[in-house]
């Protein structure tokens, strides 16, 4: 449905994609995972045809995105990052402006958009500009769907947006697939990654690996620590002095913690910390997230 | 053709949802025409003269008595001390010494020929050859009567006089209020059209709606013309609005056709909208289009020939104003409003007017793109 050939480009002296290649499924739920930075909003602008590549190819339902434009715009839902829809003009005004221009009416393809619009109707005669995070969400990506796109592509579509929201936003995303649309999304949370069918984790404009999310976890077999103490900033500088450790990062309450060789128990870590004068120490062994697997991905590609 | 519909219906609506654009539109005109055609007179009234009458014989009192009588003049100090005269003038305090010397009259008497000297504030030279004008003109007419009294004694025959009668064409009174008030309004037009249009397009730039645009399926000529319409509507209506004013203020006369007018206000407008369009399409935010455009405004007003006529000026320039949209405008308003000329009269700048529009809408097209 969506392929990426060799994509390159770069700004001036910034090299913002680099040989860029994969494909999504028909029907699939696409995760793009990565900082800020990595390149997806540039990846997403040239799918989009709205950004020209300096090199390779790139087809969106088999249209190419240089020669066959025009097409692909009729047939391509999309979302920027930033909310970009008409803050003076109110929610219904936004949703019929858009569905005219693409030649359809907010009637004609009512029943794919009424799960998210029926939740922001009654605010329909309300400024865009005066919505809530959540509801402009919601707005901007029922007029993503006005003309009934066959490919959804949205750029970080959650970010800034509540917990409650990003979860409803999620749902709202798997129930579109289940309609047959296929969804390209990027988003910089890690835990979003574990919902979509399949994720690419970039960074710096390349891709580092695309795999199913319980595949990245599965296949990260290194032993990782979890510790805690009441000072977590000297912990995590006294571990990551120590020679056995290989990283140290800090995971929300705890310390994420990678030694150098396999085996490494909880024991011995703790009593390494005890000579350090660590108090209430916490110190357990747990399974990777793929959070743990995108640190340790990227440090392996900065070395 | 719905899409269009569209967009124009969506750009009207926001243009009267904002709190600043609606007030402009009535409050600029207004404001123009009600100061701005007041304030840019050249009818120089009460100069403040400084007289220094050394002589204070009957002749040089009768001469007293036409600057006095001059609505021009107004009598701010005398002295008998060129001195004090002079260090007035320094101190910025009178614009204008008068000095007439000792011997004025009998000069006058037996040597048929009499000085004064005149001092001009020269700081700013259009005041300064006006008052030179009106003071000149003054001494003209107290020559020819000095002449007449004098030298018609009863042996000679009436003196021979030649006298120059002027008529001043379609502003018979040389009323400033009627020569500014079109000029101002060609102004009027051109900032509402060339600002608001070029503000318009670079906000949806700034504001990021212009992604979600881009990736629609509509056509540049629909989008350019969509931003186009508004503004020329509404720069029409400032133009009658101003009109109004102008006519009910000032007695402006309308001399020419309406319809006329209009037809070419909205050619004009095409190319001026087309050239905000345009400076919007190369820039990113309103700072920009700000500043590129005041450039352009300025430039095109000054040399437009609202305050010095365009023939005065050097060769070149007037070879410059050949690309300049409020020079030709600024020429139909006048023609047309206080002249009444009619289509025929102004088919050259009919042309220029076409070849101006159609090159910078053509421009800010092309220049308009959907991907970079």
């Amino acid at each position: 449905m969506i392929r990426v050939n060799n994509i390159s480009k770069s700004y001036k002296d910034v090299q913002a994609l680099q040989r860029i290649s994969f494909e999504v499924q028909e029907g699939e739920l696409f995760g793009l995972i990565g900082p800020d930075g990595a390149g997806k909003t540039t990846l997403m602008r040239i799918l989009m045809t709205l950004l020209l590549p300096d090199e390779g190819q790139a087809a969106m339902h088999g249209l190419d995105v240089v020669r066959d434009y025009k097409e692909i715009r009729q047939l391509v839902g999309y979302m920027p990052g930033r909310f970009s829809l008409y803050q003076d003009l109110s929610v219904e005004e936004n949703l019929a402006f858009f569905a005219t221009v693409f030649g359809t009416s907010i009637e004609e393809n009512y029943a794919l958009i009424k799960d998210i619009y029926q939740q922001i109707e009654p605010f329909k005669k309300r400024l865009a500009g005066k919505l809530s995070g959540g509801m402009k969400q919601k707005l901007a990506l029922s007029c993503a769907l006005i003309h009934k796109p066959k490919i959804l592509v949205l750029d970080e579509p959650t970010t800034g947006v509540d917990a409650v929201s990003r979860k409803e936003f999620w749902d709202m995303l798997k129930k579109l697939q289940t309609q047959g649309i296929t969804i390209l999304v990027s988003t910089p949370y890690m835990d979003e990654a574990g919902l979509c069918d399949r994720v690419a984790l970039m960074q710096k404009g390349e891709i580092l690996r695309i795999d199913p999310p319980e595949q990245i976890v599965a296949n990260y077999t290194r032993t990782l620590l979890a510790a805690r103490s009441t000072e977590m900033h000297r912990l995590i500088l006294d571990l990551r002095e120590w020679d056995s450790i290989d990283t140290a990062y800090a995971f929300g309450q705890f310390a994420h913690v990678t030694p150098k060789k396999e085996g490494l128990t909880a024991y011995e870590l703790e009593r390494y910390l005890k000579t350090k004068n660590h108090q209430q120490l916490q110190v357990h062994q747990i399974a990777p997230g793929i959070e743990d697997v995108f640190m340790a991905l990227i440090v392996g590609n900065e070395e | 053709m719905r899409t269009l519909r569209y967009i124009l219906q969506k750009e009207f609506i926001q243009v009267f949802r904002n709190k600043t654009m609606l007030p402009m539109i009535f409050v600029l005109p207004l404001v123009q025409m009600l100061v701005l055609v007041f304030a840019a007179t050249y009818d120089l009234e009460n100069v403040d003269l400084y007289l220094v009458n050394q002589d204070q014989s009957e002749a040089s009192r009768e001469l007293v008595a036409k600057f006095e009588a001059s609505p021009f003049f107004r009598i701010y100090d005398a002295s008998f001390d060129v001195t004090d005269a002079e260090n007035s003038f320094k101190k910025e305090a009178a614009d204008f010494v008068l000095i007439i010397p000792q011997d004025f009259e009998r000069a006058l008497v037996r040597e048929d020929e009499a000085k004064v000297e005149l001092l001009i504030n020269a700081i700013d030279g259009n005041k300064a050859s006006l008052i030179y004008s009106y003071a000149r003109g003054i001494l003209t007419g107290f020559n020819r009567e000095i002449i007449a009294e004098w030298k018609s004694l009863p042996e000679f025959n009436p003196p021979m006089q030649v006298r120059v009668k002027d008529t001043y064409w379609f502003n018979p009174e040389l009323d400033y209020k009627w020569y500014m008030a079109p000029g101002i309004l060609a102004i009027l037009v051109t900032i509402i059209g060339m600002f608001l249009s070029g503000m318009n397009l670079v906000r949806e730039k700034e504001m990021g709606t212009i992604e979600q645009l881009n990736v629609t399926p509509i056509k540049k000529y629909q989008f350019i013309l969509g931003k186009l319409l508004p503004f020329l509507v509404i720069a029409l209506f400032d133009l009658a609005f101003g009109l109004l004013i102008a006519r009910l203020v000032f007695n402006l006369p309308i001399v020419g056709s309406l319809p006329l007018l209009f037809g070419f206000a909205a050619l004009y407008l095409v190319g001026v909208l087309g050239l905000g369009l345009f400076i919007s399409t190369v820039t990113e935010t309103q700072q920009q289009v700000m500043f590129v455009t005041f450039f352009f405004m300025m430039i095109f007003i000054l040399m437009g020939g609202i305050f010095t006529p365009v023939e005065s000026m050097p060769e070149w320039a007037q070879w410059l104003d050949r690309i300049n949209p409020i020079y030709y405008f600024m020429r139909i308003m006048r023609m047309v409003v206080l002249k009444g000329s009619g289509f025929f009269d102004l088919w050259q700048e009919f042309v220029s007017l076409l070849i101006i529009g159609t090159s910078f809408l053509g421009l800010s097209i092309w220049r308009y793109r959907k991907t970079s």
